[in-house]
């Protein structure tokens, strides 16, 4: 309970920073902590191996990837990118407000019985590379297999997209 | 000892709603996708909380295939802020209306 407030008020907060950060290294840094509270928060709910997949895919391999693009772009000058308080931010703000209101209606008014936790010897089990070996091989093998055609055609389509001329 | 469901729920929401914030408000594009990944994530966060609470393998696999996806979007995406960068040197949202009419 304690370690879930702590990571909670942690991922929470690194995203509010994020979004209030100027400097958009600063923002990146502060998403890669939000990450990291992610993963400790899949370890919490038994799902060891997502965590250590949130932490090598996500920490690993996105967030490398736009910090090489912050980097890339030089983007000095876009530092002082005036973020005034303009009728879009306004806008923006009522409009998730609002989003908040409903998801929280919807959390709240909705009674959930209380739901028998899982032995947590099986619940340990399935987050295991064991257990998801045998669900992503198992019935999820089509899907797998469609994720890494995908991947194929997201290299390929980033490969061409940012190159120079075709 | 065990936290209910419905705190995971809620942690879940506001990191959604605090994406949802950033994508409206903020006009650096690469700051809109790492808030873009960070719905990603709450929504993981939603999927793995309920796979473990209903003892179903489901949504773990489901967040397997959700990463993969955001891999490739991030790929994707910042290919397009590249090319965009190489036509006129900015990140600028606004500044960013060539599809515009």
């Amino acid at each position: 309970m304690l370690f879930f407030f702590f990571l909670g008020a942690l991922a929470v907060t690194t995203a509010v920073m994020m979004i209030v950060q100027r400097n958009p290294v600063m923002s990146a840094i502060c998403l890669i902590g939000n990450f990291f509270a992610l993963a400790g928060l899949y370890l919490l709910l038994h799902a060891q191996f997502l965590a250590v997949l949130q932490i090598i895919v996500y920490t690993g391999a996105i967030m490398v990837l736009v910090v090489f693009v912050i980097m890339l772009l030089n983007l000095a000058d876009e530092r002082n990118l005036v973020d005034r308080m303009n009728i879009r931010t306004t806008f923006g703000i009522i409009l998730s407000a609002g989003l908040l209101l409903e998801l929280a209606v919807i959390v709240f008014t909705r009674s959930y019985p209380a739901m028998p936790r899982p032995i947590p010897t099986v619940a340990g089990a399935m987050g295991t590379v064991e257990g998801m070996g045998a669900a992503l091989f198992g019935p999820f093998l089509l899907p797998f297999e469609i994720t890494s055609l995908l991947l194929l055609v997201a290299i390929v389509g980033a490969v061409i997209l940012a190159k120079k001329r075709l | 000892m065990d936290v209910p469901l419905n705190y995971y729920l809620v942690l879940s929401a506001l990191l959604f709603i605090v994406g949802v914030a950033g994508v409206l408000t903020r006009r650096n594009a690469l700051v809109i996708f790492m808030s873009i990944e960070m719905m990603l994530n709450a929504v993981n966060l939603t999927l793995i909380a309920f796979s473990s609470f209903l003892g179903n393998m489901t949504g773990q696999a489901f967040v397997v295939f959700v990463m993969a996806v955001a891999a490739a979007e991030a790929a994707v995406g910042l290919a397009i802020v590249i090319a965009l960068y190489r036509n006129k040197p900015t990140v600028d949202i606004d500044g960013i209306n060539i599809l515009k009419w």
